[in-house]
Protein backbone atom coordinates (compact mmCIF):
# COMPACT_ATOMS: atom_id res chain seq x y z
CA UNK A 1 0.00 0.00 0.00
CA UNK A 2 1.60 3.71 -1.03
CA UNK A 3 1.84 6.42 1.51
CA UNK A 4 -0.73 8.44 -0.10
CA UNK A 5 -3.66 6.81 -1.96
CA UNK A 6 -6.30 8.48 -3.95
CA UNK A 7 -9.52 6.72 -5.13
CA UNK A 8 -12.06 8.01 -7.84
CA UNK A 9 -11.80 11.94 -6.79
CA UNK A 10 -14.23 14.22 -7.42
CA UNK A 11 -16.11 17.19 -7.11
CA UNK A 12 -18.71 19.52 -8.54
CA UNK A 13 -18.85 23.41 -8.01
CA UNK A 14 -22.23 24.07 -8.62
CA UNK A 15 -22.64 22.80 -12.14
CA UNK A 16 -19.38 22.82 -12.99
CA UNK A 17 -17.39 19.14 -12.65
CA UNK A 18 -14.05 20.45 -11.90
CA UNK A 19 -12.59 16.96 -11.21
CA UNK A 20 -13.53 13.10 -12.07
CA UNK A 21 -12.28 9.86 -11.40
CA UNK A 22 -8.82 11.48 -10.18
CA UNK A 23 -6.74 7.95 -9.57
CA UNK A 24 -3.04 8.29 -7.71
CA UNK A 25 -0.75 7.27 -5.52
CA UNK A 26 2.50 8.30 -3.81
CA UNK A 27 4.96 6.66 -1.87
CA UNK A 28 8.06 7.80 0.34
CA UNK A 29 11.16 9.28 -1.40
CA UNK A 30 9.36 9.63 -4.62
CA UNK A 31 8.66 12.79 -6.55
CA UNK A 32 6.05 12.78 -8.79
CA UNK A 33 4.42 15.99 -11.31
CA UNK A 34 0.79 16.93 -11.44
CA UNK A 35 0.56 18.72 -14.86
CA UNK A 36 -1.96 20.19 -17.78
CA UNK A 37 -3.03 23.62 -19.24
CA UNK A 38 -4.62 26.43 -16.89
CA UNK A 39 -8.15 25.49 -15.76
CA UNK A 40 -7.66 21.99 -15.96
CA UNK A 41 -8.11 20.98 -11.61
CA UNK A 42 -4.59 20.73 -10.59
CA UNK A 43 -4.74 23.12 -7.71
CA UNK A 44 -8.49 21.90 -6.74
CA UNK A 45 -6.49 18.38 -6.35
CA UNK A 46 -4.18 19.73 -3.87
CA UNK A 47 -7.16 21.70 -2.12
CA UNK A 48 -8.95 18.31 -1.53
CA UNK A 49 -6.15 16.50 -0.43
CA UNK A 50 -5.18 19.37 1.78
CA UNK A 51 -8.78 19.50 3.29
CA UNK A 52 -9.36 22.77 1.84
CA UNK A 53 -12.40 21.35 -0.36
CA UNK A 54 -14.66 17.78 0.34
CA UNK A 55 -14.82 16.20 -2.67
CA UNK A 56 -18.15 15.35 -3.67
CA UNK A 57 -16.72 11.61 -4.52
CA UNK A 58 -13.85 9.39 -4.12
CA UNK A 59 -11.11 9.20 -1.20
CA UNK A 60 -8.23 10.39 -0.02
CA UNK A 61 -6.33 7.79 2.20
CA UNK A 62 -3.12 8.54 4.21
CA UNK A 63 -1.09 5.32 5.17
CA UNK A 64 -4.34 3.33 4.72
CA UNK A 65 -6.72 5.78 6.91
CA UNK A 66 -9.02 7.60 5.17
CA UNK A 67 -8.63 11.93 5.70
CA UNK A 68 -11.23 13.07 3.52
CA UNK A 69 -13.13 15.40 5.27
CA UNK A 70 -10.62 16.47 7.64
CA UNK A 71 -9.73 20.34 7.72
CA UNK A 72 -6.33 21.31 6.53
CA UNK A 73 -4.90 22.06 10.09
CA UNK A 74 -5.49 18.24 11.03
CA UNK A 75 -3.86 17.00 7.75
CA UNK A 76 -1.24 18.72 7.88
CA UNK A 77 -0.71 17.19 11.11
CA UNK A 78 -1.29 13.68 9.88
CA UNK A 79 1.66 14.31 7.73
CA UNK A 80 1.03 16.19 4.92
CA UNK A 81 2.60 19.98 3.96
CA UNK A 82 1.77 21.75 1.11
CA UNK A 83 3.04 25.66 -0.33
CA UNK A 84 0.93 27.51 -2.38
CA UNK A 85 0.76 28.93 -6.17
CA UNK A 86 0.38 32.57 -5.16
CA UNK A 87 3.26 32.22 -1.76
CA UNK A 88 1.82 32.48 1.69
CA UNK A 89 4.16 33.59 4.22
CA UNK A 90 3.62 35.17 7.25
CA UNK A 91 4.60 38.37 5.60
CA UNK A 92 4.83 40.63 8.53
CA UNK A 93 6.68 38.15 10.37
CA UNK A 94 10.79 37.44 10.38
CA UNK A 95 11.90 35.12 8.31
CA UNK A 96 12.88 32.93 11.71
CA UNK A 97 9.20 33.04 12.97
CA UNK A 98 7.81 31.44 9.69
CA UNK A 99 9.65 28.50 10.21
CA UNK A 100 9.20 28.46 14.10
CA UNK A 101 5.64 28.22 13.67
CA UNK A 102 6.55 25.07 11.66
CA UNK A 103 7.54 23.64 14.58
CA UNK A 104 4.92 24.92 16.62
CA UNK A 105 2.68 21.70 16.71
CA UNK A 106 5.72 19.95 18.52
CA UNK A 107 5.92 22.90 22.14
CA UNK A 108 5.13 20.29 25.09
CA UNK A 109 5.60 22.75 27.73
CA UNK A 110 2.38 23.96 29.24
CA UNK A 111 0.66 27.31 29.57
CA UNK A 112 2.08 28.26 32.90
CA UNK A 113 5.51 27.24 31.63
CA UNK A 114 5.71 29.67 28.64
CA UNK A 115 4.32 32.77 31.53
CA UNK A 116 7.06 31.83 33.83
CA UNK A 117 9.59 31.38 31.09
CA UNK A 118 10.32 27.72 33.00
CA UNK A 119 13.53 25.58 32.39
CA UNK A 120 12.15 23.67 29.77
CA UNK A 121 10.27 26.35 27.77
CA UNK A 122 13.67 27.87 27.74
CA UNK A 123 15.43 24.67 26.63
CA UNK A 124 12.32 24.05 24.10
CA UNK A 125 12.09 27.02 22.44
CA UNK A 126 16.22 26.98 22.16
CA UNK A 127 15.84 23.58 20.39
CA UNK A 128 13.34 24.43 18.26
CA UNK A 129 15.60 27.54 17.07
CA UNK A 130 18.50 25.90 16.42
CA UNK A 131 16.66 23.35 14.28
CA UNK A 132 15.04 26.06 12.75
CA UNK A 133 18.19 27.75 11.92
CA UNK A 134 19.77 24.79 10.81
CA UNK A 135 17.09 24.39 8.32
CA UNK A 136 17.67 27.98 6.58
CA UNK A 137 21.01 27.17 6.70
CA UNK A 138 20.10 24.39 4.18
CA UNK A 139 17.93 26.72 2.18
CA UNK A 140 19.98 29.88 2.04
CA UNK A 141 18.33 31.98 4.02
CA UNK A 142 19.93 32.05 7.38
CA UNK A 143 21.61 35.72 6.43
CA UNK A 144 18.09 36.97 6.29
CA UNK A 145 16.71 35.35 9.26
CA UNK A 146 15.64 38.50 11.38
CA UNK A 147 13.96 39.88 8.18
CA UNK A 148 10.61 40.30 7.35
CA UNK A 149 9.60 37.21 5.19
CA UNK A 150 7.51 40.18 2.59
CA UNK A 151 11.71 41.90 2.42
CA UNK A 152 12.71 38.82 0.52
CA UNK A 153 13.35 38.63 -2.91
CA UNK A 154 10.30 36.16 -5.09
CA UNK A 155 12.60 33.19 -5.24
CA UNK A 156 14.03 33.39 -1.55
CA UNK A 157 10.02 34.15 -0.55
CA UNK A 158 9.46 30.62 -2.77
CA UNK A 159 12.49 28.95 -1.18
CA UNK A 160 11.15 29.54 2.12
CA UNK A 161 7.47 28.31 2.01
CA UNK A 162 9.27 25.32 1.76
CA UNK A 163 11.27 25.41 4.26
CA UNK A 164 8.09 26.18 6.04
CA UNK A 165 6.44 23.29 4.77
CA UNK A 166 8.97 21.17 5.71
CA UNK A 167 8.78 22.05 9.71
CA UNK A 168 6.18 20.70 10.31
CA UNK A 169 8.03 17.76 9.70
CA UNK A 170 5.53 16.26 6.95
CA UNK A 171 5.64 12.25 5.24
CA UNK A 172 4.77 14.08 1.70
CA UNK A 173 5.31 17.73 0.54
CA UNK A 174 3.11 19.06 -2.27
CA UNK A 175 4.43 21.84 -3.84
CA UNK A 176 2.28 24.07 -6.02
CA UNK A 177 3.66 25.50 -9.00
CA UNK A 178 7.13 25.87 -7.10
CA UNK A 179 8.89 27.65 -9.62
CA UNK A 180 6.58 30.38 -11.15
CA UNK A 181 8.35 33.37 -11.81
CA UNK A 182 11.53 32.38 -11.04
CA UNK A 183 14.71 33.13 -13.25
CA UNK A 184 16.22 30.25 -14.86
CA UNK A 185 19.43 30.40 -12.60
CA UNK A 186 16.57 30.01 -9.76
CA UNK A 187 15.03 27.17 -11.33
CA UNK A 188 18.20 25.03 -11.62
CA UNK A 189 18.77 25.66 -7.92
CA UNK A 190 15.31 24.93 -7.00
CA UNK A 191 15.83 21.66 -9.12
CA UNK A 192 18.46 21.03 -6.91
CA UNK A 193 16.87 21.66 -3.83
CA UNK A 194 13.80 19.96 -4.06
CA UNK A 195 16.40 16.43 -5.37
CA UNK A 196 18.34 16.91 -1.86
CA UNK A 197 14.91 17.56 0.00
CA UNK A 198 13.80 14.35 -1.04
CA UNK A 199 17.08 12.52 -0.54
CA UNK A 200 17.66 13.94 3.10
CA UNK A 201 14.27 14.23 4.66
CA UNK A 202 12.92 10.85 3.04
CA UNK A 203 9.79 12.18 1.97
CA UNK A 204 7.41 11.67 -0.95
CA UNK A 205 7.38 14.89 -3.15
CA UNK A 206 3.98 15.62 -5.36
CA UNK A 207 4.34 18.96 -7.67
CA UNK A 208 2.23 20.99 -9.68
CA UNK A 209 4.68 22.70 -12.02
CA UNK A 210 4.22 24.39 -15.69
CA UNK A 211 7.89 24.37 -16.65
CA UNK A 212 8.22 21.65 -18.84
CA UNK A 213 12.09 21.67 -18.59
CA UNK A 214 11.69 20.62 -15.11
CA UNK A 215 8.86 18.45 -14.21
CA UNK A 216 10.42 16.08 -17.00
CA UNK A 217 14.05 16.06 -15.46
CA UNK A 218 13.50 15.37 -11.81
CA UNK A 219 9.87 13.75 -11.55
CA UNK A 220 9.70 9.68 -11.91
CA UNK A 221 6.31 10.13 -12.72
CA UNK A 222 3.93 12.28 -14.16
CA UNK A 223 -0.03 12.65 -14.16
CA UNK A 224 -1.67 15.19 -17.19
CA UNK A 225 -5.14 16.57 -16.17
CA UNK A 226 -7.39 18.18 -18.58
CA UNK A 227 -10.56 19.10 -18.26
CA UNK A 228 -10.72 17.52 -14.54
CA UNK A 229 -9.80 14.48 -16.42
CA UNK A 230 -6.92 12.46 -16.27
CA UNK A 231 -5.48 12.12 -19.57
CA UNK A 232 -2.27 10.61 -18.85
CA UNK A 233 -0.02 8.59 -16.06
CA UNK A 234 3.66 7.85 -17.34
CA UNK A 235 7.49 8.20 -17.06
CA UNK A 236 8.16 12.02 -18.52
CA UNK A 237 9.48 10.31 -21.42
CA UNK A 238 6.22 8.52 -22.35
CA UNK A 239 4.40 12.06 -20.93
CA UNK A 240 6.35 13.99 -24.17
CA UNK A 241 4.87 11.60 -26.92
CA UNK A 242 1.42 11.08 -25.82
CA UNK A 243 -0.76 12.31 -28.70
CA UNK A 244 -3.62 12.96 -26.08
CA UNK A 245 -1.12 15.47 -24.02
CA UNK A 246 0.50 17.38 -26.97
CA UNK A 247 -3.49 17.86 -28.34
CA UNK A 248 -4.11 19.12 -24.57
CA UNK A 249 -1.54 21.77 -24.49
CA UNK A 250 -1.46 22.38 -28.29
CA UNK A 251 -4.42 21.83 -29.87
CA UNK A 252 -5.10 18.99 -32.17
CA UNK A 253 -3.66 19.11 -35.47
CA UNK A 254 -5.46 20.08 -38.32
CA UNK A 255 -5.56 17.71 -41.51
CA UNK B 1 29.27 26.75 12.94
CA UNK B 2 27.32 27.88 15.68
CA UNK B 3 24.22 29.13 15.72
CA UNK B 4 22.93 32.54 16.45
CA UNK B 5 21.13 33.16 19.43
CA UNK B 6 19.95 36.79 21.00
CA UNK B 7 21.59 37.78 24.19
CA UNK B 8 19.41 38.66 27.01
CA UNK B 9 18.90 38.74 31.21
CA UNK B 10 18.27 35.58 33.22
CA UNK B 11 15.13 34.84 33.47
CA UNK B 12 14.90 34.62 37.07
CA UNK B 13 16.04 38.28 37.45
CA UNK B 14 13.53 38.99 34.62
CA UNK B 15 10.59 37.20 37.19
CA UNK B 16 11.86 38.44 40.59
CA UNK B 17 11.80 42.07 39.04
CA UNK B 18 8.18 41.61 38.52
CA UNK B 19 7.68 40.46 41.46
CA UNK B 20 9.45 43.10 43.45
CA UNK B 21 7.72 45.97 41.14
CA UNK B 22 4.21 44.86 41.79
CA UNK B 23 5.19 44.44 45.79
CA UNK B 24 6.83 48.03 45.69
CA UNK B 25 3.27 49.18 44.41
CA UNK B 26 1.46 48.93 48.33
CA UNK B 27 3.87 51.27 50.09
CA UNK B 28 4.28 53.52 46.93
CA UNK B 29 0.44 53.57 46.75
CA UNK B 30 -0.31 54.22 50.32
CA UNK B 31 2.10 57.11 49.83
CA UNK B 32 0.04 58.17 46.54
CA UNK B 33 -2.66 58.01 48.69
CA UNK B 34 -1.73 60.22 51.32
CA UNK B 35 -0.09 63.12 49.55
CA UNK B 36 -0.95 63.46 46.16
CA UNK B 37 -3.64 65.31 44.11
CA UNK B 38 -6.47 63.47 44.43
CA UNK B 39 -7.07 64.63 40.74
CA UNK B 40 -3.83 63.67 39.76
CA UNK B 41 -3.83 60.34 41.60
CA UNK B 42 -7.22 59.67 39.90
CA UNK B 43 -5.96 60.12 36.10
CA UNK B 44 -2.78 58.03 37.43
CA UNK B 45 -5.37 55.45 38.24
CA UNK B 46 -7.52 55.36 35.50
CA UNK B 47 -3.93 55.02 32.89
CA UNK B 48 -3.68 51.48 34.51
CA UNK B 49 -7.32 50.45 33.09
CA UNK B 50 -6.56 51.78 30.09
CA UNK B 51 -3.43 49.69 29.64
CA UNK B 52 -5.22 46.95 30.40
CA UNK B 53 -8.21 47.29 28.15
CA UNK B 54 -6.11 48.36 25.23
CA UNK B 55 -3.59 45.76 25.92
CA UNK B 56 -6.29 43.13 25.92
CA UNK B 57 -7.92 44.69 23.22
CA UNK B 58 -4.74 44.30 21.21
CA UNK B 59 -4.55 41.28 21.85
CA UNK B 60 -7.96 40.60 19.45
CA UNK B 61 -7.45 43.13 17.10
CA UNK B 62 -3.77 43.76 16.64
CA UNK B 63 -2.31 40.43 17.75
CA UNK B 64 -4.77 38.16 16.10
CA UNK B 65 -5.90 40.79 13.36
CA UNK B 66 -9.95 39.89 14.80
CA UNK B 67 -11.83 43.23 14.80
CA UNK B 68 -13.35 43.55 17.69
CA UNK B 69 -15.68 46.42 18.73
CA UNK B 70 -17.16 44.26 22.02
CA UNK B 71 -14.23 45.13 24.54
CA UNK B 72 -16.61 47.46 26.23
CA UNK B 73 -19.42 44.48 26.54
CA UNK B 74 -17.04 42.72 28.00
CA UNK B 75 -15.68 45.31 30.65
CA UNK B 76 -19.42 45.94 31.61
CA UNK B 77 -19.74 42.03 32.01
CA UNK B 78 -16.50 42.05 34.85
CA UNK B 79 -17.87 45.59 36.30
CA UNK B 80 -21.19 44.67 36.97
CA UNK B 81 -20.14 41.17 38.57
CA UNK B 82 -17.98 42.89 40.90
CA UNK B 83 -19.88 45.80 41.66
CA UNK B 84 -22.70 44.17 42.25
CA UNK B 85 -20.94 41.45 44.21
CA UNK B 86 -18.99 43.53 46.73
CA UNK B 87 -22.19 45.90 47.22
CA UNK B 88 -23.66 43.47 48.56
CA UNK B 89 -21.13 41.71 51.12
CA UNK B 90 -19.70 44.81 51.63
CA UNK B 91 -20.00 44.78 55.12
CA UNK B 92 -18.50 41.13 55.10
CA UNK B 93 -15.26 42.73 53.84
CA UNK B 94 -13.68 44.21 56.68
CA UNK B 95 -9.43 44.04 57.65
CA UNK B 96 -7.48 41.34 56.16
CA UNK B 97 -10.19 39.78 53.91
CA UNK B 98 -11.02 43.01 52.15
CA UNK B 99 -7.81 42.54 49.51
CA UNK B 100 -8.13 38.74 49.45
CA UNK B 101 -11.46 38.83 48.71
CA UNK B 102 -10.80 41.94 46.06
CA UNK B 103 -8.46 39.77 44.60
CA UNK B 104 -11.31 36.89 44.46
CA UNK B 105 -13.96 38.64 43.33
CA UNK B 106 -11.70 40.79 40.52
CA UNK B 107 -10.90 37.47 38.81
CA UNK B 108 -13.77 36.26 38.93
CA UNK B 109 -15.18 39.27 37.21
CA UNK B 110 -12.86 38.52 34.60
CA UNK B 111 -13.76 34.78 34.46
CA UNK B 112 -17.59 35.55 33.74
CA UNK B 113 -16.54 37.80 31.32
CA UNK B 114 -14.18 35.02 29.71
CA UNK B 115 -17.25 32.58 29.58
CA UNK B 116 -19.28 35.13 27.71
CA UNK B 117 -16.42 35.59 25.49
CA UNK B 118 -15.98 31.88 24.76
CA UNK B 119 -20.21 31.93 24.17
CA UNK B 120 -20.20 34.91 21.64
CA UNK B 121 -16.69 34.12 20.64
CA UNK B 122 -17.36 30.54 18.77
CA UNK B 123 -20.16 31.53 16.80
CA UNK B 124 -19.28 35.18 15.75
CA UNK B 125 -14.86 34.41 15.20
CA UNK B 126 -16.21 32.30 11.68
CA UNK B 127 -16.88 35.74 10.23
CA UNK B 128 -14.29 38.30 9.05
CA UNK B 129 -13.32 41.93 9.11
CA UNK B 130 -16.10 43.91 9.03
CA UNK B 131 -18.62 41.60 10.00
CA UNK B 132 -17.22 40.18 12.88
CA UNK B 133 -16.70 43.92 13.78
CA UNK B 134 -20.36 44.53 13.52
CA UNK B 135 -21.10 41.46 15.24
CA UNK B 136 -19.24 42.25 18.18
CA UNK B 137 -20.53 45.42 18.18
CA UNK B 138 -24.10 44.35 18.97
CA UNK B 139 -23.24 42.06 21.73
CA UNK B 140 -21.74 45.40 23.40
CA UNK B 141 -24.88 47.11 23.08
CA UNK B 142 -27.27 44.02 23.95
CA UNK B 143 -24.90 43.42 26.96
CA UNK B 144 -26.19 47.05 27.75
CA UNK B 145 -29.30 47.01 26.85
CA UNK B 146 -29.71 43.41 29.30
CA UNK B 147 -28.17 45.69 31.94
CA UNK B 148 -30.56 48.52 31.37
CA UNK B 149 -33.45 46.20 32.08
CA UNK B 150 -32.21 44.37 35.85
CA UNK B 151 -33.01 45.59 38.98
CA UNK B 152 -31.54 42.89 40.42
CA UNK B 153 -31.48 39.10 40.60
CA UNK B 154 -32.78 37.67 43.96
CA UNK B 155 -31.61 39.83 46.76
CA UNK B 156 -28.33 41.28 44.61
CA UNK B 157 -29.01 44.79 43.56
CA UNK B 158 -28.24 45.78 39.81
CA UNK B 159 -29.35 49.00 39.46
CA UNK B 160 -30.76 49.15 36.57
CA UNK B 161 -31.18 52.21 34.53
CA UNK B 162 -30.55 54.24 37.44
CA UNK B 163 -27.41 52.96 37.90
CA UNK B 164 -25.63 50.70 40.51
CA UNK B 165 -24.17 53.29 43.28
CA UNK B 166 -22.11 53.14 47.07
CA UNK B 167 -20.06 50.68 45.54
CA UNK B 168 -17.27 49.87 48.30
CA UNK B 169 -13.99 52.18 46.82
CA UNK B 170 -11.09 49.98 46.83
CA UNK B 171 -9.60 50.51 43.81
CA UNK B 172 -6.24 52.42 44.37
CA UNK B 173 -2.90 53.12 42.55
CA UNK B 174 -1.75 49.27 43.47
CA UNK B 175 -4.76 47.57 42.23
CA UNK B 176 -4.63 49.32 39.11
CA UNK B 177 -0.94 49.34 38.54
CA UNK B 178 -0.78 45.27 39.65
CA UNK B 179 -3.39 44.09 37.01
CA UNK B 180 -1.36 46.38 34.36
CA UNK B 181 1.77 44.69 35.19
CA UNK B 182 0.34 41.18 34.67
CA UNK B 183 -1.96 41.94 32.40
CA UNK B 184 0.96 43.20 30.26
CA UNK B 185 3.40 40.35 31.26
CA UNK B 186 1.21 37.32 30.50
CA UNK B 187 -0.28 38.49 27.08
CA UNK B 188 3.24 39.62 26.47
CA UNK B 189 4.71 36.48 27.41
CA UNK B 190 2.45 34.47 25.48
CA UNK B 191 2.75 35.75 22.18
CA UNK B 192 6.64 36.29 22.22
CA UNK B 193 6.74 32.60 22.91
CA UNK B 194 6.78 29.07 20.65
CA UNK B 195 2.83 28.99 21.88
CA UNK B 196 2.21 32.07 21.10
CA UNK B 197 3.64 32.63 17.87
CA UNK B 198 0.50 31.38 16.01
CA UNK B 199 -1.42 34.17 16.75
CA UNK B 200 0.51 36.61 14.59
CA UNK B 201 0.53 33.52 12.05
CA UNK B 202 -3.62 33.95 12.37
CA UNK B 203 -3.65 37.37 11.38
CA UNK B 204 -1.01 37.50 8.87
CA UNK B 205 -2.61 34.60 6.76
CA UNK B 206 -5.09 32.20 8.06
CA UNK B 207 -5.07 29.34 5.02
CA UNK B 208 -1.25 29.13 5.46
CA UNK B 209 -1.68 29.01 9.66
CA UNK B 210 -4.26 26.45 8.97
CA UNK B 211 -2.03 24.37 6.24
CA UNK B 212 0.60 24.47 8.97
CA UNK B 213 -1.49 22.47 11.50
CA UNK B 214 -2.61 25.72 13.66
CA UNK B 215 -5.86 25.26 14.88
CA UNK B 216 -6.53 28.49 13.47
CA UNK B 217 -10.26 28.94 15.53
CA UNK B 218 -8.72 27.59 18.76
CA UNK B 219 -6.70 30.18 18.77
CA UNK B 220 -9.19 33.45 17.81
CA UNK B 221 -11.10 31.73 20.67
CA UNK B 222 -7.97 31.94 22.93
CA UNK B 223 -7.31 35.80 22.24
CA UNK B 224 -10.96 36.49 22.34
CA UNK B 225 -11.22 35.12 25.96
CA UNK B 226 -8.01 36.08 27.36
CA UNK B 227 -8.55 39.50 26.07
CA UNK B 228 -12.39 39.69 27.50
CA UNK B 229 -10.89 37.77 31.08
CA UNK B 230 -8.52 41.26 31.36
CA UNK B 231 -11.32 43.48 30.47
CA UNK B 232 -13.41 42.18 33.13
CA UNK B 233 -10.56 42.68 35.29
CA UNK B 234 -10.30 46.41 34.18
CA UNK B 235 -14.30 46.56 34.44
CA UNK B 236 -13.87 45.06 38.27
CA UNK B 237 -11.48 47.79 38.84
CA UNK B 238 -13.22 50.59 37.41
CA UNK B 239 -16.71 49.63 39.58
CA UNK B 240 -14.30 50.03 42.85
CA UNK B 241 -12.98 53.29 41.85
CA UNK B 242 -15.52 55.72 41.07
CA UNK B 243 -18.12 53.44 43.54
CA UNK B 244 -20.80 54.32 40.44
CA UNK B 245 -21.89 52.09 37.62
CA UNK B 246 -23.91 52.81 34.76
CA UNK B 247 -25.03 50.57 31.39
CA UNK B 248 -24.56 53.70 29.84
CA UNK B 249 -20.82 54.27 30.67
CA UNK B 250 -20.26 50.63 28.26
CA UNK B 251 -21.68 51.73 25.43
CA UNK B 252 -19.56 51.57 21.93
CA UNK B 253 -18.27 54.82 22.04
CA UNK B 254 -16.29 53.37 25.15
CA UNK B 255 -15.19 50.05 22.69
CA UNK B 256 -14.41 52.59 20.11
CA UNK B 257 -12.23 54.58 22.50
CA UNK B 258 -10.09 51.31 23.22
CA UNK B 259 -10.08 50.64 19.75
CA UNK B 260 -8.63 54.15 19.19
CA UNK B 261 -5.57 53.35 21.97
CA UNK B 262 -5.11 49.91 19.83
CA UNK B 263 -4.63 52.10 16.09
CA UNK B 264 -3.14 54.43 17.77
CA UNK B 265 -0.32 52.81 19.32
CA UNK B 266 0.71 50.68 16.72
CA UNK B 267 -1.82 47.26 16.16
CA UNK B 268 0.05 44.12 17.30
CA UNK B 269 2.71 46.19 19.64
CA UNK B 270 1.87 45.70 23.11
CA UNK B 271 4.58 48.62 24.13
CA UNK B 272 2.22 50.88 21.23
CA UNK B 273 -1.02 50.22 22.92
CA UNK B 274 0.34 51.80 26.71
CA UNK B 275 1.72 54.39 25.62
CA UNK B 276 -1.06 54.66 23.53
CA UNK B 277 -3.17 54.38 26.64
CA UNK B 278 -1.51 56.69 28.62
CA UNK B 279 -1.76 59.33 25.77
CA UNK B 280 -4.89 59.05 25.76
CA UNK B 281 -5.86 59.44 29.10
CA UNK B 282 -3.84 62.14 29.65
CA UNK B 283 -4.68 64.05 26.37
CA UNK B 284 -8.20 64.86 27.45
CA UNK B 285 -7.52 65.81 30.44
CA UNK B 286 -4.78 68.38 29.54
CA UNK B 287 -7.62 69.73 26.99
CA UNK B 288 -10.13 70.40 29.59
CA UNK B 289 -9.20 73.62 29.82
CA UNK B 290 -10.22 74.40 25.87
CA UNK B 291 -13.33 73.58 27.18
CA UNK B 292 -16.29 73.15 24.46
CA UNK B 293 -12.94 72.26 22.01
CA UNK B 294 -12.35 69.70 23.84
CA UNK B 295 -13.40 66.45 21.42
CA UNK B 296 -12.81 68.79 18.54
CA UNK B 297 -8.94 69.30 19.37
CA UNK B 298 -9.04 65.43 20.64
CA UNK B 299 -10.04 64.49 17.42
CA UNK B 300 -8.22 66.75 15.21
CA UNK B 301 -4.99 65.24 16.76
CA UNK B 302 -6.64 61.76 15.79
CA UNK B 303 -6.64 62.52 12.43
CA UNK B 304 -3.38 63.99 12.15
CA UNK B 305 -1.53 61.04 13.69
CA UNK B 306 -3.36 59.02 11.48
CA UNK B 307 -1.90 60.64 8.29
CA UNK B 308 1.61 61.08 10.05
CA UNK B 309 1.70 57.84 11.11
CA UNK B 310 -0.90 55.43 9.75
CA UNK B 311 0.81 52.70 11.32
CA UNK B 312 0.77 54.35 14.82
CA UNK B 313 3.21 55.47 17.65
CA UNK B 314 5.02 52.14 17.30
CA UNK B 315 3.73 49.76 14.61
CA UNK B 316 3.97 46.23 14.97
CA UNK B 317 7.38 46.81 16.63
CA UNK B 318 8.14 46.76 20.54
CA UNK B 319 10.25 48.93 22.27
CA UNK B 320 12.15 46.05 24.26
CA UNK B 321 12.65 44.10 20.99
CA UNK B 322 15.61 46.27 19.83
CA UNK B 323 17.60 44.66 17.21
CA UNK B 324 18.93 41.68 18.26
CA UNK B 325 22.12 41.18 18.79
CA UNK B 326 23.63 38.04 17.34
CA UNK B 327 25.90 35.59 19.68
CA UNK B 328 27.68 32.76 19.48
CA UNK B 329 25.94 30.51 21.30
CA UNK B 330 27.59 28.10 23.47
CA UNK B 331 26.57 26.26 26.68
CA UNK B 332 27.01 29.80 28.65
CA UNK B 333 24.21 31.24 26.99
CA UNK B 334 22.14 28.40 27.28
CA UNK B 335 19.13 28.89 29.71
CA UNK B 336 19.21 32.62 28.53
CA UNK B 337 15.92 33.87 27.16
CA UNK B 338 14.00 37.56 26.86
Amino acid sequence: MAMLEIKNLGIDFGGLRALTGFDFALDQGELVGLIGPNGAGKTTVFNIVTGVYSPSAGDVQLRGASITGKKPYQVNRLGIARTFQNVRLFGGLSVLDNVLIGFNRSVAHGFLGTLVRSRKHQMEEHAQEDQAIELLREFDLVDRMDDLARTLPYGSQRRLEIARALATAPRILMLDEPAAGMNPQEKTDLMELIHSVRDRFQIGIWLIEHDMTLVMSICQRITVLDHGETIAVGSPREIQDNDKVIEAYLGKAEV
Amino acid sequence: MPALRRKSVPVWTVNSAIVILIAALWPISSAFDKYMDNYVLDVLIRMGFAIILAVSLNLINGITGQFSLGHAGFMAIGAYTGGVLLKHYQNDLVGMILPVAFVGVTVLGGITAAMVGLVVGIPTLRLRGDYLAIATLGFGEIIRVVLNQIESIGSFEVGGSAGLHDIPHIANFFWSGAWAIVCVVVIARLVYSAKGKPFFAVREDEIAAGAMGIDTTNYKVAAFVIGAFFAGVAGVLSATLSGNLDPGDFNFVKSIEIVVMVVLGGSGSITGSILAAILLTYLPEQLRSFQDWRLVIYALLLIVMMLVRPEGLLGNRELWRVRRTRVASDAANRGLAV
